[in-house]
């Protein structure tokens, strides 16, 4: 057979066409709708926002907001900086505890050993809000309440089960006659995971570290809520939910503020797409 | 035999540093959980034994409505959310110009801070000049503007609707990867048998795509159980408690009004409950994966 099925059965008339176009259009409208409206709110004047009726397009839009916004919304530039340190700490603390640990689960199957990474991916299960009490006793008995440790170590715990998940995945792919040939020439398990495993699975962990880094930074939210009350220390979230809840909120800054905040994770999005919907979907199927 | 020991002791020299942090940050605080639950603990000095002091007080408090709305509040969002992102997937499955941007621009509401996407639903549900309220009044079908955040029904749902929109980008990527997995020559087979696009779906994708529609909306129950951040965004558990669930009420006590144990026995409850779910879920799958071997 010289022609190709799947390009065959793939092929769509033009009122399924159609009909497929709707319905990406009517569920990415679903997706996007905050976000268009966040960003149009953010090109409104003020005037322009607390009028009757409501309008869904701005007259007269200007980026004015993202100007203001950094002396209206206060400690702003240092919200973006706590949020950037605390995600940068937390994934290097999330990767030197589970590039080793993820390469046992990879290659070495001893008595429990499956039992043991289904007992680290049950931390899922559990909120930070289950937690909470006894964690805050004891930040509070260490005297580490509104200190950046406070954020940071509670919430690694919580980034370990998909990291370890992913890069397992990942180093199980590696083929297994390289390390052989170490073991073979006399290399000591040490040496063949530094030098044979390790650089082998450097786009693996690349991947991993980007994750985890967006996982840190969009999930801050409740350690920092309930660890740490000082202004100088809040990550982007918190700082914003404290704004977010005032009286009289600067809406259209407060959108801008948003769009700052999340420009970080949309660069990420758009260079790394390919590698992140491959990459986070690698664990889904067995 | 030898070579074996030391293999199984490098292994575990690996996994110790993760092992260890998981211990004294998840082990512990749950253990410490379930005995905290059984004592007085507040901010006072002492803390007494009281046995089941604080259970029984969980049946006489409003707690009983809390856990009902719980998992109506749970049930809704994991449906709304399995639909939603499965006619995704199928839609974003299509072999058509322009799938790998659809496929990208899914993903902004998992990726972004999750509290900043709920400050823009904040203000779409804000009651006087929000973008909801505002299409509504524009449409017609309403006369005045609806503060959805003020009164406890349309709250409940604008907090639903929330969780659901959060959740919809995982949903729809892993059942999107789970559709692309299905080999391609099972549906050459049908095609060739004349079987339409709908019968193909219905026959083949479907109950191909279930052990994964099962895993996801595991995953998903147990994250919406959790789900703390929008309802404690939007509305604090309010207007008058109306969206309080187990998570946000056992916050309520447990940090704001530093009673530690009370709150401690409702982390214990939570844990249960969550423990039954994964029950009940390896039971399903391991029954199914039987079905299949046969």
């Amino acid at each position: 057979m010289s022609y190709d099925k799947t390009a065959l059965i793939n092929r769509y008339k033009w009122y399924e066409l159609i009909g497929i176009y709707a319905g990406i259009a009517v569920f990415l409208t679903f997706v996007l709708a905050p976000f268009v409206e966040g960003f149009l709110v953010s090109l409104k004047p003020l005037s322009q926002l607390f009028s009757s009726p409501y309008r869904f397009w701005p007259e007269n839009g200007s980026f004015e907001a993202y100007r203001t916004m950094w002396v209206s919304v206060p400690g702003f530039a240092r919200y973006i900086f706590n949020s950037f340190f605390i995600s940068t700490v937390a994934t290097v603390i999330v990767l030197l505890l589970v590039v080793p640990a993820s390469y046992a689960f990879a290659r070495f199957e001893f008595k429990g050993s499956g039992q043991l990474l289904g007992a680290f991916l049950a931390v899922n299960m559990f909120s930070g809000a289950v937690l909470l009490i006894p964690l805050f006793r004891l930040m509070r008995s260490l005297g580490v309440l509104n200190t950046y440790f406070a954020m940071i170590v509670p919430g690694v715990a919580f980034l370990i089960p998909s990291a370890i998940w992913l890069l397992r995945t990942y180093m199980m792919r590696i083929p297994r006659e390289l390390e052989e040939a170490a073991y073979v020439d006399g290399a000591g398990y040490f040496y063949t995971f530094r030098r044979v495993v390790l650089p082998l699975a450097t786009p693996g962990i690349a991947v991993v570290a980007i994750t985890t880094f967006i996982g840190a930074y969009a999930q801050q939210f409740i350690f920092a809520l309930t660890f740490n009350s000082k202004t100088e220390y809040m990550p982007l979230p918190i700082g914003l939910f404290a704004y977010f809840g005032r009286q009289e909120v600067i809406w259209n800054e407060l959108m801008a503020a948003s769009f700052v905040g999340i420009a970080p994770a949309m660069i990420v999005i758009f260079f790394l797409q390919r590698y992140l919907v491959s990459g986070l979907t690698a664990g889904a199927i067995k | 035999m030898q070579a074996r020991r030391s293999a199984i002791l490098f292994a575990w020299l690996l996994i110790a540093p993760a092992l260890l942090y998981i211990a004294v940050i998840v082990a512990y605080p749950l253990v410490e959980t379930f005995i905290l639950s059984f004592t007085d603990a507040s901010l006072k000095k002492t803390t007494n034994w009281v046995g089941w002091v604080n259970y029984e007080k969980i049946f006489n408090d409003t707690f009983g409505t809390v856990i009902v709305r719980t998992f109506i509040w749970t049930f809704f969002s994991v449906s709304i959310k399995m639909i939603i992102g499965t006619f995704g997937a199928a839609m974003l499955n299509s072999a058509v110009p322009g799938r790998t941007l659809f496929r990208v621009l899914t993903m902004p509401p998992w990726i972004v801070p999750m509290a900043i996407g709920i400050f823009m639903w904040g203000w779409m549900y804000n009651g006087q000049f929000g973008m909801i309220s505002g299409m509504l009044q524009r449409m017609g079908v309403v006369d005045g503007p609806v503060a959805f955040l003020a009164y406890g029904s349309t709250a409940f749902w604008a907090t639903i609707f929330t969780d659901v929109w959060i959740g919809v980008p995982m949903v729809t990527l892993y059942m999107l990867a789970a559709m692309q997995a299905i080999p391609q020559d099972l549906y050459e087979a049908a095609w060739t048998d004349g079987a339409g696009r709908g019968y193909r779906f219905r026959r083949i994708t479907l109950p191909l795509i279930l052990p994964a529609m099962i895993t996801m909306s595991m995953l998903s129950l147990i994250a919406t159980f959790n789900s703390f951040d929008i309802i404690w965004i939007l509305t604090r558990g309010g207007p008058s408690g109306e969206t309080t669930t187990m998570i946000i009420d056992t916050y309520h006590t447990a940090i704001g009004s530093k009673k530690y144990g009370e709150g401690a026995a409702r982390a214990v409850l939570i844990c249960i409950f969550l423990s039954i779910f994964c029950f009940a879920y390896f039971r399903v799958t391991s029954r199914l994966s039987q079905e299949h071997a046969r």
